[in-house]
């Protein structure tokens, strides 16, 4: 007993460096960040050695989310999500079919596996100058065809102006109800297995009645903003979203290929002798047999795709309506406008959506230690 | 006895005075010596042309060109605030003159004020009385320009316009009819390149719509910014706008300058550094390769900005930074780095002869013309508007809406307190 706690101590005093490191330039500076986007730092003068600071609540992300001058910001949040859903879906999707193919063991195996993982190793600048390049609208995927005898294609790959899928923001409360259904429709499926009373009770029902209200009544909520204002996906965000796939469908490659690797031979053999196909192999063995390299890889591309701001900044510049991320308007907020306070509160949101794709995740693997 | 000590107080008093301007001129400035500037790539050789002046009266300082590059100091600015805000500040840092300036770093109190300098090195009288008003407060004066640009300015290529039957238009309207029919031989009226020459070629019209006292209201905070007058000018920009070539974003000014030389597109509205960028690097020759006119509806009207350098508080070699700033507000360091750069000297004695054709003639229209302030470059707001500004026009691309970004910049304009 004496032991143990003295091992207790020991490991406590070994951490004690870190926990107070991370509890000051971690956290501490989160909690002053999250100070800063309740005041008004800003404008003349703000980057005084000691600044005039005045609380003001959250009227900063009141106005980002309807304010009128914020439009572009939001634009930006929606681009957001786009490029988060797109990078996940194409990374994984490429980064799997390729581990599939190389895991048939074709002849350079080897060979092949260090070129599709080679764009990993390039910064996101290099990477994007070059596509910009390769995007520009007079030259590279362009004229591709001309060397085929036919004619240039003229799509602008980073300059589009053309958006679809588009919905009006004025509808925020609509949106955000439907979206509140949604996430209870999901948990309740999710649970529907195990405990189907409680699920219905607790996420189902709910799900279905705030869905169905926002469906029939969302024209009598109140609307966030005074005029229309429509986003959507926009059409230039393509070219940036080709870039990041490229660059990282090589890293999901190598992960899946590690976790094919370590299924064991015997399964796979097993698996065949009962008559399986190559193919139902993968879609009911394999695949599923690596659901934690899943998980894993959809929270790193996640928070990857919350980051991605050099590759826009070197592929169509800082001020770009169409492809614009929240992290670079955090930027040219916060150091080009010397809008501190409005910077943070961007920031804040940012950190608020990363959470949203860790969160669960820390709390279900918590929640599986603790039960086994 | 008392004469005699008298006598050598005397002589003692002479010789200190014979001795003190040797010891303050040979002092031998050493160390190191940070310029903080954007000047890189076209702009680069002219930067060095005023570093080796340097180096030849300082040879024992150890000059650091610090660069960052980006057009008009995107990222520049970024850079020097977050060492700014880390009380790292450089020696000297290139900044916009005006109310960039001013309202970023002067009325945070971090400026030293140069009326010293100024006085000292015969300036008052050297450079025009209404550029140092607008270089500095009633506090004094926070920076020494360097460059005098004209920001209105319509380049074309005469043998090209030739070729298509057009000369360069004097007024929009008559832009307006000749755009369909250039775009009909397959060429683009009008050649433009990222959002900020989108800023650039917006002000120019702003200022053909407006006129010039109008456009001084706006920044005295007199004339709102969605009063009609405002949303026409926001409309004839919708329609010039229209004669553009679509992949813009995607192109550096300096690309957008190659469109007209290669005869992709016909005009370009630009800067004068495109007249540095085709007689330097492009090795044009002004009046016969390229021709230029004051921008549609603006000729009589000299839309400027100035590049200059100021003192940071608490710069760590602080003397080696006022010998660099006295270099760049001498005539010859101005004359040597304008005549690169291509831009014309503040210094109202400046040597016009060492400059070509195209900045003489800038020159001219600079003592005679109405001069305004420009938005894009720093002049006319602080750097609240500006930022906010430019997300407003990547409001007004995607929506063309003139009404809605009229009352946007009002909004904004309250916000970064206009006029007050």
């Amino acid at each position: 007993m004496r032991e143990a706690s003295r091992d207790r101590l020991k490991a406590f005093l070994t951490l004690l460096p870190s926990i107070i490191l991370i509890g000051i330039f971690v956290y501490g500076f989160i909690g002053n960040t999250i100070w800063i986007s309740m005041t008004d730092w800003g404008g003349d003068g703000a980057l005084a050695l000691k600044p005039e600071m005045n609380f003001i609540g959250l009227d900063n992300y009141r106005d980002l989310f309807t304010g009128f001058l914020s439009s572009g910001f939001r634009q930006d949040l929606v681009n957001a999500v786009y490029y988060s859903v797109m990078l996940l879906a194409g990374a994984i999707g490429i980064g799997m079919f390729i581990a599939i193919l190389l895991d048939q063991k074709p002849k350079g195996e080897d060979v092949l596996r260090t070129i599709f993982l080679y764009p990993m190793a390039l910064s996101f600048i290099v990477s994007g100058t070059i596509w910009r390049w390769l995007l520009a609208p007079q030259g590279g995927v362009n004229v591709l065809p001309t060397y085929l005898g036919l004619p240039p294609l003229n799509f602008e790959w980073t300059s589009s102006t053309k958006a679809v899928l588009e919905f009006n923001w004025q509808n925020l409360l609509q949106i955000f109800l439907y979206i509140v259904a949604f996430v209870l429709i999901l948990i309740g499926l999710w649970a529907l297995k195990k405990r189907p009373c409680r699920a219905i009770k607790f996420w189902l029902g709910p799900g279905v009645v705030i869905g169905a209200f926002a469906w029939l009544g969302g024209s009598m909520l109140p609307e966030a903003l005074f005029m229309e204002e429509n986003h959507g996906f926009n059409l230039a965000t393509l070219g940036i979203i080709i870039a990041t796939i490229w660059q990282y469908s090589g890293y999901t490659m190598a992960l899946y290929l590690a976790g094919f690797h370590g299924i064991s031979q015997d399964l796979r053999d097993a698996a065949m002798l009962d008559g399986a196909s190559s193919t139902s192999y993968y879609r009911h063995v394999a695949i599923p047999m690596l659901k934690p390299i899943t998980i894993s890889a959809v929270i790193i591309l996640s928070h990857i795709s919350l980051k991605m701001f050099d590759i826009i900044f070197a592929m169509t510049g800082p001020d770009n309506a169409q492809t614009g991320h929240p992290a670079l308007t955090m930027y040219m907020t916060t150091f080009r406008a010397n809008d501190f306070a409005k910077g943070a509160a961007i920031a804040i949101v940012l950190f608020m959506v990363a959470a949203m794709f860790i969160v669960p995740y820390v709390v279900s693997q918590y929640r599986q230690r603790t039960r086994g | 006895m008392k004469k005699s000590l008298a006598k050598l107080f005397l002589a003692f008093a002479a010789v200190l005075l014979l001795a003190v301007p040797q010891v303050s001129q040979a002092k031998e400035l050493s160390g190191n010596l940070e310029i903080f500037s954007w000047w890189a790539g076209d702009e680069g050789p002219a930067l060095q042309a005023l570093i080796k002046k340097y180096k030849e009266q300082n040879p024992n300082v150890n000059v650091i060109d610090a660069t960052v590059t980006g057009g008009s100091g995107v990222n520049a600015k970024a850079v020097l605030k977050t060492r700014m805000l880390g009380n790292e500040p450089p020696d000297s840092f290139q900044v916009h003159s005006g109310q960039e300036l001013i309202g970023t770093w002067v009325k945070a109190d971090r400026m030293e004020d140069l009326t010293f300098l100024f006085k000292e090195e015969g300036w008052m009288d050297a450079f025009p009385k209404g550029l140092i008003k607008l270089i500095g407060t009633d506090k004094g004066i926070w920076s020494v320009p360097v460059t005098i640009h004209r920001s209105n300015v319509l380049w074309y290529v005469p043998a090209n316009l030739k070729k298509w039957g057009v000369t360069a238009p004097k007024t929009w309207a008559e832009f307006l009819t000749i755009a369909p029919k250039l775009e009909k031989e397959g060429v683009v009226p009008l050649a433009l390149a990222e959002n900020w020459t989108v800023n650039h070629l917006w002000e120019s019209v702003a200022l053909a719509s407006l006129g010039a006292d109008k456009w001084d209201a706006l920044w005295a905070g007199k004339l709102r910014f969605d009063s009609p007058d405002v949303v026409k000018a926001w409309e004839l920009f919708g329609k010039i706008l229209k004669y553009t070539n679509a992949d813009a974003s995607s192109l550096s000014w300096q690309q957008a300058t190659d469109m007209v030389i290669t005869g992709r597109a016909a005009f370009n509205i630009m800067g004068d550094w495109a007249a540095g960028y085709m007689s330097t690097t492009k090795k044009m020759v002004p009046g016969k390769d390229f021709g230029w006119a004051a921008s549609p509806d603006t000729s009589g009207e000299f839309m400027f900005l100035s590049d200059s350098f100021g003192l940071p508080k608490g710069a760590p070699d602080r003397d080696n930074a006022i010998a660099w700033l006295k270099i760049i507000g001498s005539k010859e360091g101005s004359d040597a780095f304008n005549t690169l750069k291509g831009s014309i000297s503040p210094r109202m004695d400046s040597d016009l002869s060492k400059y070509n054709a195209y900045l003489q003639s800038a020159a001219a229209d600079f003592k005679k013309d109405v001069v305004v302030g420009s938005l894009a470059h720093g002049v006319a707001a602080n750097e609240t508007f500006m930022g906010g500004f430019s997300r407003i026009m990547e409001m007004f691309l995607k929506t063309h809406n003139a009404q809605a970004v009229s009352k946007a910049c009002q909004q904004l304009a309250d916000k970064a307190k206009i006029g007050k």
